[in-house]
């Protein structure tokens, strides 16, 4: 068994039915974090970030310490917080805002203080009405109690803290689309180079942009050290992080797991995590890090949820979203309606993507329905590698946006995993599974 | 690989594309540095004048890194020392056939009946490197189509492949976002605001640069196949600002203009009049065919435009049109055949009857009371050439200085050709820019463009203007003008405390802001002497004297001695007839009448004994009228005594009665029984009810020629059409009248006038037919000709996915001439003894009087404001279908604070009255303009059945401001 006894570092108060509250996050030790950074100079505390080596839990994995350093030569203006999570089987971050709001403002306060910033932003996905209440509420309440806005707690650093609603988009968790939206723009990604947010970002300053899962990390960084976090897990992939299980498990759901100690079989079958497939069926597929990434099967389900391991295996830990898929499932069906997604919200702006979106849907919705062509899946293989040149991972890509690349992923491992099912789709003019 | 790092001019950097050493400026993009060296990349969303977005993708380029290459927008990237660049490999190539195929996924293939077939950006690409069958099977993307998105503009968003142009267009370059995209994924589409039209006076331009069929122009739309067209360049004369343009013709009749992209000049903009106006050449009728009537109404469903603008419109030109067709044979608008007034009546005559009539009447005149008693009024219409044939005949010939071109709207011809000018470029690049001038948007509307960028940049802008203006929320200063206050303005301005003062005893009080008054005279404070400082010099009112601004201009001139000035005066080609002599004590090449009288008695025979009228006075004099009331003396007039009564008039395309600003007087002037000969290519109410000779003319683009802007930049006109009917040249009817005088001007052709010209014009010596073909003059020559000047950069090929449709090869009528310029050898040889040329008019001159009076204002009267809007019942305008239902309702605007007490409100209908009449319109409340004034519309008629001009029946030219009473009806 590796489920291991690592401390819970952000679901420690979710038990409790009141867990949103100002109330209760000072009964559980709450602002602490942030009282004890205030004594710190700003320096020492980016430096415990840095030593937890805690890699950004967005998606992409950057070290958020190694982000701030970035930052460290020249002053950074505004902190901008990612909490526009909206991936299809992604809702790690969705707990966090709507059960442990306070943890994430205590995060952002910490985070700002580092930088020495006095402008945050909290972006929250639009649809999350819970969570943009409770987060607001929580936002209240941190400035009633002293927690934020002029002269925090009496120590002469001042921060306002704004949560901003997003409009439904899902680009506007790229970053740079979310810094156009922020300003009041429509949702378009900036191109990179030269628009990193390190250097041009919001109203063209530079920007630090963080996911809220990495906020919510930063309190128990500074009240049990950086090496306490790095401690935990192993190489690269320290402390603990959030998977959010979905698919055909018994027990889908979030879970906080110390990162490489544990496998995804563990997280799929283990009584206390997954708790196996449902039906009994047979594992077929897995998705190890939202709908972006590429899929595994089971010959796979030994590696361990760490970043590099995932990562030189082919795919990607990603937004942390575990996606089962068993042996009932169509896979031309899943990745078709995968693509349908990022059909519907990619953003427009760059041809490969709102065209190639728009019709490799379209041939995989005509291949679910017996239309399909054998010839179809070499199109839709050169169509994705005219999107992302040489389909492989980590991805080229024609596009702007990582948005473009993400989505020949389901394409091409389905392709590449089930050619004999499209074929059978093909031969028999229709979905085996129907 | 080259030496990366380490370049020698530190002005350029090198860099390899596709294994050429390459060199390019720093921060250059790498799509431009690769276009310069050669290496054309495909593209479609970039655009030159544009700030590039990067979103079609067709660029992509494969770029050496630090990760390996990879494939970079090079429309987007700059170039750096030492980059490595592959254009061609296969992967670039492999993703750019992928975008590609891509555009054409959702892209209808419907190029057979697609206006952008033949000239289509997509359709070239996709035959040069597309797939020559589709792998897209599947339905695509439906919208309705097409819908009006303005009056002018049609979208058809199936065709759209969102490259971000027309977009990027209206926010950036226009500065009026009011088309944006909407939806996202491969439903992203164009749309309008639902509150807020697309009603940009640019609208074509987006129509030019797509690079596809889905934004079409009603005027164009469906009338050719591109490849039926014919092409010369040309330069758009329906303002002055000079844009260079394509003429595009088919069986000689005009379907297109585009603009052409000069870098002093419009950088490839038009603005709507200036694209569309081209309509009142063909004479097209103003009912739209029933197939377009359907779209337009369609696009009424979509964009209302309000009843009222139908209704003052098409009704008003309606009355002038009928007028016309009752009293004289026109064709679709445009008169083709002489005619003479018989029993009242004007009918058709032969040139021969018609010039031999002309004569008769101008021989009478002058016989009775002297040369003097011949006046010719208009002349900016017409072509430098023509301008000179008039300018010859009137001042050689006939013997009179009483020639104007300007009616009453423009300024002193002599401060205007003395003050130091700028060019748009400088005016683009000064630290410091002053507007004294009506908007610019309205009057010189892609010199607003340049502008605009300008003061987006490092310009700063102070403006002093009757009105907020497009310019007003970029300035650092608006100084708010009332009616006669200019010249206190510009004192206060340049540091006389006592003026500021002075303005402040107004009733009302002061209508310029302390504060941003003291951040003016901050602004000009760092600038001493007015270095580099650039005046914009117009007119903010036609209904006040032109006098008041120049004595302002006087003012800022003599504070500010190293500033120039731009003069922003409208009429097509009023700055070639000025050149040409077309105005009182003026003679051709920018002399006055005494510095040139020997020169060119020696090259003419004779000139004027003594300067003459201008038009205010012409119009006084015939009119009987003193045109000297206590004390105030119109520009230009002489004492009187010294000028015989003018008893009989030329009209050189000029309609006194709406053109003028006082229509009582032009009316009293034209009614008088005096005799009078029109020459003119449109029907007018002046012609039509008064002209007792009129002898038709070829207009724009139906004669070859050149034309002079506002910086002094000479171009060429391209004929594309011929004249209609039995119209000559303007330069044609001149040398037939002098020979019907017994004269000959010794001109038979507009080559020899060229020739003429660039011997006697001192301001034109050395433009000869070589330099004006030659490649340097391919955006014009400034003059006058300054030995050294650098010559303008070498003509780049035109690429036609920036420009689609213009093609590349500029197509002249008349060729470069083999050996020297010749002219007329007798003119050449009684110069040529004379040595020295008179000296160029420069400096400011002295007022003729002491400069405007205007009497205090008082509390109980308003002063009336008339500025010219874009669209206006002049010809251009009533003669395009297109255009006529854009002219705007007449209102008369007032402060909010006039208007309460009055008790009247938005919409109420008030009664203005002046001394000269009174008009009946609805009053809009605007706080923009100045408590004590009330602003209405020059050159816009009330309704249907009512002079053209409405708000000339107020002014009175007299005073140097009108002062009128509101009143509640």
């Amino acid at each position: 068994m590796a489920i291991t006894e690592a401390p819970k570092i952000i679901t420690s108060r979710i038990g409790y039915e009141d867990s949103y509250t100002l109330e209760r996050y000072l009964a559980t030790g709450g602002y602490e974090g942030l009282r004890k950074a205030l004594t710190m100079t700003p320096e020492a505390v980016a430096h415990e970030v840095d030593t937890a080596s805690l890699l950004g839990r967005g998606g992409a994995g950057f070290p958020a310490g190694r982000k701030w350093a970035l930052l460290g030569k020249k002053p950074v203006t505004y902190l901008a917080i990612n909490g526009d999570e909206s991936e299809p089987a992604t809702f790690k971050d969705h707990l966090l805002i709507e059960r442990d709001p306070h943890q994430i403002i205590e995060g952002v306060l910490i985070s700002a203080y580092a930088l020495q910033v006095t402008q945050a932003f909290i972006y929250l996905r639009g649809e999350f009405a819970l969570g943009l209440e409770r987060l607001q509420a929580a936002l209240n309440e941190a400035y009633a109690h002293g927690a934020v806005g002029a002269d925090i707690f009496g120590s002469g650093f001042s921060l306002d803290v704004v949560v901003h609603p997003g409009a439904g988009a899902y680009i506007c968790g790229e970053e740079t689309a979310l810094l156009e939206s922020l300003e009041g723009k429509r949702g378009f990604p900036r191109i990179k180079p030269p628009f990193f947010p390190a250097s041009i970002g919001l109203y063209g300053a530079p920007t630090v942009v963080n996911n809220v899962e990495t906020m919510a990390n930063i309190p128990w960084i500074i009240n049990n050290g950086g090496a306490a976090f790095a401690a935990l897990g192993e190489g690269r992939s320290t402390g603990t992080r959030l998977f959010a299980l979905a698919g055909h498990v018994h027990n889908p759901g979030v879970y906080e797991i110390e990162m490489v100690k544990t496998t995804f079989r563990d997280l799929i079958y283990a009584p206390v995590l997954g708790g196996g497939i449902t039906g009994g069926n047979a594992l077929k597929a897995f998705i190890p890090g939202g709908v972006s990434a590429p899929w595994f099967g089971p010959d796979q389900v030994d590696l361990p949820l760490g970043q590099d391991e995932v990562g030189n295996a082919g795919s990607m830990l990603g937004s942390g979203s575990v996606v089962v898929m068993d042996s009932s499932t169509c896979v031309v069906r899943a990745a078709w309606r995968i693509t349908k997604f990022f059909s519907r919200e990619s953003c427009g702006q760059c041809t490969p993507c709102r065209e190639g979106s728009g019709w490799l849907e379209r041939i995989m919705y005509r291949i679910e329905n017996g239309a399909g062509r054998e010839e179809d899946l070499d199109l839709l293989m050169d169509l994705c590698d005219n999107i992302s040149p040489g389909v492989a991972w980590p991805p080229q890509q024609t596009t702007i946006c990582v948005l473009g690349p993400s989505i020949p992923s389901s394409i091409a491992s389905a392709i590449r995993m089930f050619r004999d099912e499209f074929l059978v789709h093909v031969k028999e003019g229709g979905c085996p599974f129907a | 690989m080259p030496d990366s790092g380490s370049s020698p001019d530190p002005e350029q950097i090198s860099l390899t594309i596709d294994g050429r050493a390459v060199s390019a400026k720093p921060g250059e993009l790498l799509i431009a540095a690769a276009e310069r060296s050669g290496t054309y990349i495909p593209r479609f969303c970039y655009h030159p004048r544009m700030e590039p977005v990067g979103m079609c993708r067709m660029c992509l380029v494969e770029v050496d890194g630090p990760r390996g290459a990879t494939l970079q927008p090079s429309c987007f990237i700059a170039v750096a020392d030492g980059m490595v660049v592959d254009t061609t490999s296969d992967k670039v190539k492999k993703a750019q056939d992928g975008v590609l195929e891509f555009l054409l996924a959702n892209h209808p293939l419907d190029c057979p009946v697609c206006d952008k077939g033949g000239e289509c950006p997509l359709q070239d690409q996709t035959l040069a490197h597309g797939p020559g069958e589709s792998r897209f099977i599947e339905e695509k993307r439906h919208f309705e189509k097409p819908i009006a998105i303005s009056d002018l503009v049609l979208l058809d968003r199936e065709r759209c492949i969102q490259c971000a142009r027309c977009t990027r267009f209206a926010s950036d370059v226009a500065g009026e976002a009011q088309i944006d995209f909407a939806g996202r994924g491969e439903n992203v589409e164009v749309a309008t605001f639902p509150t807020e039209p697309f009603s940009s006076y640019f609208s074509g331009n987006t129509v030019q640069i797509c690079p596809v069929g889905a934004l079409t122009a009603t005027p164009y739309r469906f009338t050719a196949r591109p490849w039926d067209l014919d092409q010369v360049e040309s330069t758009c004369t329906t303002c002055s600002v000079g844009c260079r343009v394509a003429v595009q013709s088919s069986s000689n009749r005009l379907t297109r203009l585009l603009g052409i992209d000069s870098e002093p000049v419009n950088h490839g903009w038009l603005c709507d009049k200036g694209r569309f106006a081209f309509e009142s050449v063909n004479g097209d009728e103003v009912d739209a065919s029933p197939g377009e009537k359907a779209l337009a109404d369609e696009a009424v469903d979509v964009v209302p435009a309000t009843a009222s603008q139908v209704v003052s419109l098409g009704a008003s030109r309606g009355q002038f049109l009928g007028e016309a067709h009752e009293t004289g044979r026109f064709e679709h608008g445009r008169l083709i055949e002489p005619q003479i007034r018989k029993n009242g009546e004007l009918v058709a005559a032969s040139w021969g009857e018609a010039l031999a009539a002309a004569a008769a009447g101008l021989t009478k005149a002058k016989e009775a009371t002297g040369p003097g008693a011949v006046a010719v009024i208009g002349g900016a219409r017409l072509t430098n050439e023509s301008a000179y044939a008039w300018a010859k005949l009137a001042k050689g010939v006939i013997g009179t200085d009483s020639v104007d071109a300007q009616l009453g709207d423009g300024l002193p011809a002599d401060l205007v050709l003395g003050l130091p000018r700028a060019t748009i470029d400088a005016a683009a690049a000064a630290p410091v820019l002053i507007t004294l001038a009506g908007d610019l948007r309205e009057e010189l509307p892609v010199l607003f463009l340049r502008l605009r960028e300008a003061v987006l940049g490092a310009t700063t802008l102070i403006e002093l203007v009757g009105a907020p203006t497009a310019l007003t929320r970029l300035s650092t200063a608006s100084l708010a003008l009332r009616p006669g206050e200019a010249p206190v303005v510009a004192r206060a301005l340049t540091g006389d405390a006592a003026a500021a003062t002075a303005l402040a005893a107004h009733p009302e009080g002061s209508a310029v802001d302390g504060d941003v008054l003291a951040t003016a005279r901050q602004v000009l404070a760092a600038h001493p002497g007015g270095e580099g400082v650039v005046i914009v010099l117009g007119r903010p009112s036609y209904a006040e004297s032109g006098e008041v601004v120049a004595e302002a201009a006087r003012v800022l001139a003599r504070a500010l001695p190293q500033a120039t000035f731009l003069p922003a005066l409208r009429r097509g080609n009023v700055f070639g007839a000025l050149d040409m002599g077309l105005a009182p004590g003026l003679l051709p090449g920018r002399v006055d009448l005494e510095s040139g009288r020997e020169w060119f008695t020696a090259a003419w025979g004779s000139v004027p004994k003594s300067p003459g009228l201008d038009t205010a006075a012409i119009l006084a004099s015939m009119a009987g009228e003193s045109a000297t009331p206590a004390g105030t003396t119109p520009a230009g007039a002489t004492p009187a005594g010294a000028t015989p009564a003018v008893t009989s008039l030329i009209l050189l395309g000029a309609d006194p009665l709406s053109d003028f600003p006082d229509r009582a007087v032009a009316e009293q002037a034209l009614s008088a029984g005096h005799f009078v000969v029109a020459v003119t290519g449109h029907p007018s109410e002046s012609v039509s009810s008064y002209a007792d000779v009129v002898l038709p003319c070829a207009v724009a683009h139906e004669r070859p020629g050149t034309t002079t802007n506002i910086e002094g930049r000479v171009s060429r006109l391209g004929q594309k059409l011929t004249a209609p009917g039995f119209a000559w040249p303007d330069w044609m009817i001149a040398a037939e009248l002098a020979a019907a005088l017994g004269t000959d001007l010794g001109v038979s052709s507009a080559n020899d006038l060229a020739d003429e010209l660039h011997l006697t014009a001192p301001a034109y010596f050395g433009l000869t037919s070589a330099v004006l073909h030659s490649d340097a003059a391919h955006d014009g020559i400034l003059v006058p000709i300054v030995a050294g000047a650098p010559a303008s950069a070498a003509v780049e090929p035109i690429d036609p996915i920036a420009l689609p449709g213009v093609e590349s090869v500029e197509r002249q009528g008349a060729p470069p001439r083999s050996g020297s310029a010749g002219g007329d050898g007798s003119v050449r040889a009684r110069i040529a003894a004379l040595g020295a040329p008179p000296a160029l008019i420069s400096g400011i001159p002295a007022p003729d009087t002491e400069g405007a009076h205007v009497a205090p204002a008082n509390s109980y009267a308003l002063r009336l404001v008339a500025p010219r809007r874009l669209y206006d019942a002049g010809s251009s305008v009533t003669g395009s279908p297109s255009l006529t239902p854009l002219v705007p309702p007449l209102v008369a605007r007032a402060n909010p604070y006039d208007l309460d007490r009055l008790g009247a409100a938005t919409g109420d209908r008030v009664r203005v009255r002046s001394d000269r009449g009174e008009l009946v319109l609805p009053a809009e409340a605007d706080s923009g303009v100045p408590r004590g004034a009330v602003s209405i519309d020059f050159n816009v008629p009330v309704g249907p059945g009512t002079p053209g001009n409405a708000v000339a029946t107020l002014v009175d030219s007299r005073n140097p401001v009108t002062e009128v009473r509101l009143e509640s009806v």
